[in-house]
């Protein structure tokens, strides 16, 4: 074991795959001697050289469509994008190209590629340096998409997705960059947990509560202050957000009945609307109460100073799970209050203001 | 890499070795082609024409959904595949059928992604194609990532990237040319101008000199050549692909060319072509200038033309006979290959979508069966 920070891990994982498959090569935007402004390329292209560890022209678009052609010709390329909001011009590269690709042809190609993208607020950034875009990825077939939450996932997700045959979406949390703990690097990707299995990281029996990325520690944290007031949650990181687990979910939700959904990304087509109405469809015999999803708000990333504001916090997911829990009458967030039980007489309609 | 301006700019006027009837010119530039391979050529433009003729008609027969024809672009599709070897690759557009046809693709197999049966009817690797892109100039950005995947593999393989006029405004042109360049990749970008991106003309594409110009902005070399003088086409292409292969980098190469037809069956080019431009094209036929320096030159008999033809037709005949057979695609092939495994939701969705097509069998049989009970009646 060795004590390393989620930005050593990924960096332990990418030293892995380069000295363990030569078809592996890095691409990316100062990834090379500057080490990826995020640092987690460090060291690599002094030590693997720069035909391995490819500085690229500022291109978003050129860097996965280069991929793509890499990959056709035996690679395995891992690209860095230097953070969420820079993204978007290689989109139509990603959902046009490369998540077609293997199904196009009919199976004949793959395209073994790995999209590195720091995601999330919370580090103070400028603007377009915290977005939360997982639910366009997770939306698009051909693709997974996938959040790490620890170094130790960190670690073996990292050397999953690149020796994944489909092409992969990494998102790594920035506020977890730094996070530190005892890390097996050496772990056999044989016998890990699969790249597609969520991890129930605290149990609980009286709410299940299914988050990825930076909020699972915000969710370990409102765990335990529930635990301290007799509410015992259940935690799941869900990891993989395309495929999703569902077996595992749906076993915890079946067992506590109540669903909370907790994400940094807006509310309005975000991924929870996904957990929430799968799981509804699948536990609705087992439901104590309506899911509740705990999110952002449906606005552009704010600035820095207004950011706390905006990402959910151990407050704002204890809220969600006191509502859940039918401990709140009428949710502050939530803009229709509960039906009363005469729902089914006719309702005069509101004046129009 | 620091290149004199002059290496890089084209020429004043288009590379062109053959006037409109075939008359030699006195070009310069380049070495003449061997007439061995614009026999060969010449070949492969008649084969090519009566594909395009074959497939339009088979859109009229409703045999293929759609057809965007290559007809009087025919020398730029035949020079764009037979420069390269074997081990080389084309990354074509949607109206490259003729091209890919000619890195040895079967016809039918080319025609499988205007059939509607699938997106691509050929294995890439089998034939070193790409599959034909439809949305403009992202096969570009795949094309140089190929051509660096051959260079850190230390192979000299060569890949001709294909696109139109409308594509060099798009983003991907762009990084596509600059990435080529930056590291010094052996792609020959080979645009059609073909004057129109469906309606909208080149005037509303570039205010550059030409398109060849942009290619000292990337600091690679800029080629202008007559597209209808396969010729001139062939030598510029050789010269552009030797250079590739020598590590010499990437080539913009810029065809003048005209599409004789509309953008597809769908199109109406009366709306923004006058008929007397067209026709001024249709007296530039590449097949008919190439055909006539043959003939002067000695190098097409009248038994060569009749076996040319016959090899068109019998190309013809396979690819109607290949579009007559009645083939619906498996429904199962919906779920297949979405990703390197099947998820367990996509097996979900196919066993629902089988009930479907199970209940509906099952109704479809209900009803002739009631239909025979009242005829018996």
């Amino acid at each position: 074991m060795t004590r390393l920070t989620f930005g050593g891990a990924l960096r332990s994982a990418l030293h892995r795959a380069l000295a363990e498959d030569d078809r592996v090569v890095l691409l990316g935007e100062d990834i090379g001697v500057n080490g990826g402004v995020f640092r987690v390329t460090d060291g690599l292209q002094a030590e693997f050289g720069p035909r391995r560890v490819i500085d690229t022209p500022l291109a978003e678009a050129g860097i996965l469509g280069t991929a793509v052609g890499l990959a056709m010709h035996g690679f395995r390329p891992v690209v860095e994008i230097q953070f969420d909001g820079f993204v978007y011009p290689a989109f139509d590269q990603i959902v046009s190209q490369l998540a077609k690709m293997h199904y196009r042809t009919g199976g004949a190609v793959t395209l073994p590629i790995t999209m590195r993208i720091p995601v999330g607020g919370g580090i103070g950034a400028a603007e377009h340096h915290s977005e939360s875009p997982e639910a366009y990825f997770a939306h698009t077939a051909g693709i997974r998409t996938v959040v790490a939450s620890t170094p130790q996932d960190g670690a073996v997700m990292l050397r999953q997705a690149i020796a994944c045959d489909d092409p992969v979406v990494f998102f790594e949390p920035k506020r977890r960059y730094h996070v530190k703990a005892e890390v097996d690097e050496r772990v056999d990707l044989r016998t890990a947990l699969p790249l597609d299995r969520a991890r129930v990281v605290a149990e609980g029996t009286d709410v299940t509560v299914v988050t990825y990325g930076a909020m699972t520690g915000v969710c370990l944290d409102a765990a335990a202050a529930a635990g301290d007031e007799g509410v015992s949650i259940e935690v799941i990181d869900l990891r993989s957000l395309s495929p999703v687990d569902w077996e595992s979910v749906e076993a915890s939700v079946r067992r506590t009945g109540r669903l909370v959904v907790v994400h940094e990304a807006a509310r309005h087509g975000g991924f929870g609307a996904e957990i929430a109405a799968t799981l509804t469809e699948r536990c609705f015999p087992f439901l104590e109460a309506a899911p509740v999803r705990v999110t952002g708000h449906d606005i552009p990333y704010p600035v820095a100073k207004l950011e706390k504001h905006h990402l959910p916090d151990l407050d704002r997911v204890l809220d969600g799970v006191d509502r859940v829990l039918g401990r709140v009458a009428a949710s502050p967030v939530s803009a229709e209050p509960a039906p009363a039980t005469e729902s089914l007489a006719v309702r005069t309609p509101e004046p129009v203001r | 890499m620091a290149h004199e301006d002059s290496e890089l700019l084209p020429g004043e006027t288009p590379v062109r070795f053959l006037d409109q009837d075939g008359r030699a010119l006195d070009e310069t530039r380049y070495p003449m082609p061997p007439l061995s391979e614009l026999q060969a050529a010449y070949r492969a433009l008649v084969v090519a024409r009566r594909i395009n003729e074959q497939c339009s008609a088979l859109v009229r027969q409703g045999r293929l959904a759609v057809y965007p024809s290559s007809h009087g672009q025919e020398a730029c599709e035949v020079a764009a595949a037979l420069p390269l070897a074997e081990r080389d690759w084309l990354f074509p557009t949607y109206r490259d059928a003729v091209a890919v046809i000619g890195r040895g693709v079967p016809p039918a197999e080319a025609m499988v992604l205007l059939q509607g049966d699938w997106h691509s009817g050929y294995d890439p690797r089998e034939h070193g194609v790409a599959p034909q892109a439809t949305p403009l100039a992202t096969q570009l950005l795949h094309a140089a990532g190929f051509a660096h995947a051959a260079k850190l593999r230390g192979e000299d393989t060569v890949v001709v990237a294909m696109c139109g006029d409308g594509a060099t405004s798009e983003g991907d042109f762009h990084e596509a040319l600059n990435l080529a360049a930056v590291f010094g990749l052996a792609v020959v970008f080979l645009v059609q101008n073909n004057g129109f991106a469906i309606s909208v003309p080149l005037s509303r594409q570039t205010a550059a000199a030409s398109l060849a110009h942009k290619a000292i902005g990337y600091g690679m070399p800029g080629v202008r050549v007559d597209g209808n003088d396969a010729a001139a086409l062939l030598a510029v292409m050789h010269a552009a692909v030797d250079r590739a292969r020598a590590g010499g980098g990437p080539t913009l190469v810029e065809a003048h060319t005209y599409r004789i037809q509309a953008h597809t069956n769908a199109d109406d080019d009366t709306r923004y072509r006058d008929r007397a431009e067209v026709q001024e094209w249709v007296a530039r036929d590449p097949l008919i200038r190439l055909r006539s320096y043959l003939r002067v030159c000695d190098a097409l008999s009248a038994a060569a033309e009749d076996e040319i033809t016959a090899e068109a037709e019998a190309v013809a005949a396979e690819l109607r006979d290949a579009l007559q057979a009645e083939h619906v695609p498996d429904p199962e092939d919906l779920f297949r290959h979405v990703y390197a495994e099947r998820t367990p939701r996509l097996e979900e969705q196919w066993a629902m979508l089988a009930d479907e097509l199970a209940r509906d069998a099952e109704s479809e049989h209900a009803e002739s069966e009631h239909a025979e009970h009242e005829e018996a009646r």
